[in-house]
């Protein structure tokens, strides 16, 4: 049976890692390639590449550090950030991505969603949505989370499934970098909704919040997360063993 | 020399590099004079089947290939590349494949759990048949490593071609071979150090 993936984001600027509570305050914390490769020893079963500052300042990604990443690992490569156009698609895909993650840039124009889906497939486009909690209400955010749509975001997601996107990353502002565990009251709102892998992220503090992530919700693909990961606070190997302790199905 | 047939169907850039990560010579191209040199043969895709095969006929490859697999050249095709080999495909209509291995594409709707989702995505533990010696790909590795698969459709009615399986929900076709002709409908070269050494293996035949 198929089992449950763990997968680091390395969240990138400027060619380096960083990784901010609640998107703010970002602090350089180490080498893209490096990392990655560290990861994979380590038993990641894949990687999300975001290149977190590119929607905002409209830059694209730097294609020789997933170049370079791509070369020296041969898990699954998610690539995020700066996506706008079919030609960003193309870039990234052609530096190694296995699959291309958009979230402003589908707000902006949903209609790349359709138009990814029909020329790369649609397990090469992942809809990435940031989301919080305004007035009781599950909202999209833009912009890493700088920029309120007034979208609902459950609506806003099931329609990028509708048009071809083949997996959700659900990114909560509520609990990101806040370390008390994922937040499973959205999640489960979204895995009720779409009939795709939805990956976890946002509030993974300690090895137990992703065994309460895939207990309580079976329906969760994969739980995601960066700084834990980074400063060393969860180590993957010992995270994927104590997860196959907990009868969860992981790859060891 | 192992030759990647381009024939403009999905990401090379990842399958070039595991060749290197191995230590393995390995060429992207689509001259066939490069193909007929070569000491084996990678096919590989991603995307819909009817677009590839057109694709691959149009570039005149799928000529190129057969003629090279009765040399006795060992060909491995990967997810696409592995569907493209069989007798023929049902994915959106009825088409030809290579008919080089026994069986056919078909939809894994109807056959798997409604419950589970579709396209089967993720790292899943292949499955030896009891019936079959191991296949000389898997000489590296152990029955329940697990690989990385994303696929709507699998093979099916592939008799006693199949080396593994995968189950979700049901017994997914994992991998094939007839005779000098493998596939594998997971990607090599996206799972981790078990991917290298079947790849490695591959340029051992």
């Amino acid at each position: 049976m198929i089992t449950k993936r763990i997968i680091p984001c390395l969240d990138v600027r400027n060619g380096r890692v960083v990784k901010g509570t609640n998107f703010e305050n970002l602090g350089d914390v180490n080498d893209p390639v490096a990392l990655a490769s560290y990861y994979s020893g380590a038993g990641a079963d894949e990687l999300v590449f975001y290149d977190i500052t590119a929607s905002a300042e409209g830059r694209g990604l730097f294609t020789d550090i997933l170049k370079k990443t791509a070369s020296t690992i041969f898990i699954p490569l998610t690539v995020g950030g700066g996506i706008n156009t079919l030609e960003d698609f193309d870039r990234v895909l052609k530096c190694g991505a296995d699959k291309v993650s958009v979230n402003s840039g589908a707000i902006r124009n949903p209609d790349l969603i359709g138009q990814a889906a029909k020329k790369y497939g649609d397990q090469c486009v992942v809809i990435s949505a940031d989301v919080k909690r305004v007035d009781g209400r599950f909202t999209v955010f833009a912009k890493g989370g700088r920029e309120n749509t007034g979208m609902e975001a459950i609506g806003w997601i099931k329609r990028c499934v509708d048009m071809g996107a083949g997996e959700v990353v659900l990114n909560s502002i509520d609990t990101d970098g806040v370390k008390n565990g994922f937040d499973l009251e959205m999640l489960d709102a979204v895995c009720n909704a779409v009939s795709v892998p939805v990956i976890a992220s946002g509030g993974a503090g300690r090895a137990e919040d992703f065994i309460t992530l895939f207990q309580t919700l079976p329906k969760v693909d994969a739980g995601l997360a960066a700084s834990i990961f980074h400063f060393g606070e969860v180590n993957i190997a010992e995270l994927k063993r104590l997860l196959a302790q907990n009868g969860v199905n992981v790859r060891l | 020399m192992t030759a990647i047939i381009d024939y403009g169907v999905g990401n090379l850039f990842s399958l070039k590099s595991s060749f290197a990560a191995i230590g393995a010579d390995a060429v992207v191209t689509s001259d066939p004079a490069v193909i007929n040199d070569s000491d084996r043969i990678i096919l590989p895709g991603v995307g819909a089947f009817a677009d590839a095969a057109k694709k691959l006929r149009d570039a005149g490859l799928d000529s190129v290939l057969k003629a090279q697999v009765k040399t006795g050249k060992p060909l491995l095709g990967i997810c696409l590349g592995m569907q493209m080999l069989f007798e023929k495909s049902c994915e959106y209509g009825e088409h030809d494949g290579l008919g080089l291995v026994q069986g056919s594409v078909v939809p894994m709707q109807g056959v798997i759990p409604a419950a589970l989702k579709i396209p089967h995505i993720g790292w899943n533990a292949l499955i030896f048949p009891a019936d079959r010696p191991r296949s000389e790909i898997y000489k590296y590795i152990n029955e329940g490593d697990c690989v990385y698969f994303v696929h709507s459709f699998y093979g099916a009615d592939c008799g006693d071609a199949v080396t593994a399986y995968a189950e979700y929900g049901a017994l997914l076709t994992a991998s094939v071979q007839n005779g000098n002709v493998y596939g594998t409908q997971f990607h090599p070269e996206k799972s981790g150090d078990v991917g290298l050494k079947i790849l490695k293996a591959f340029t051992e035949i």
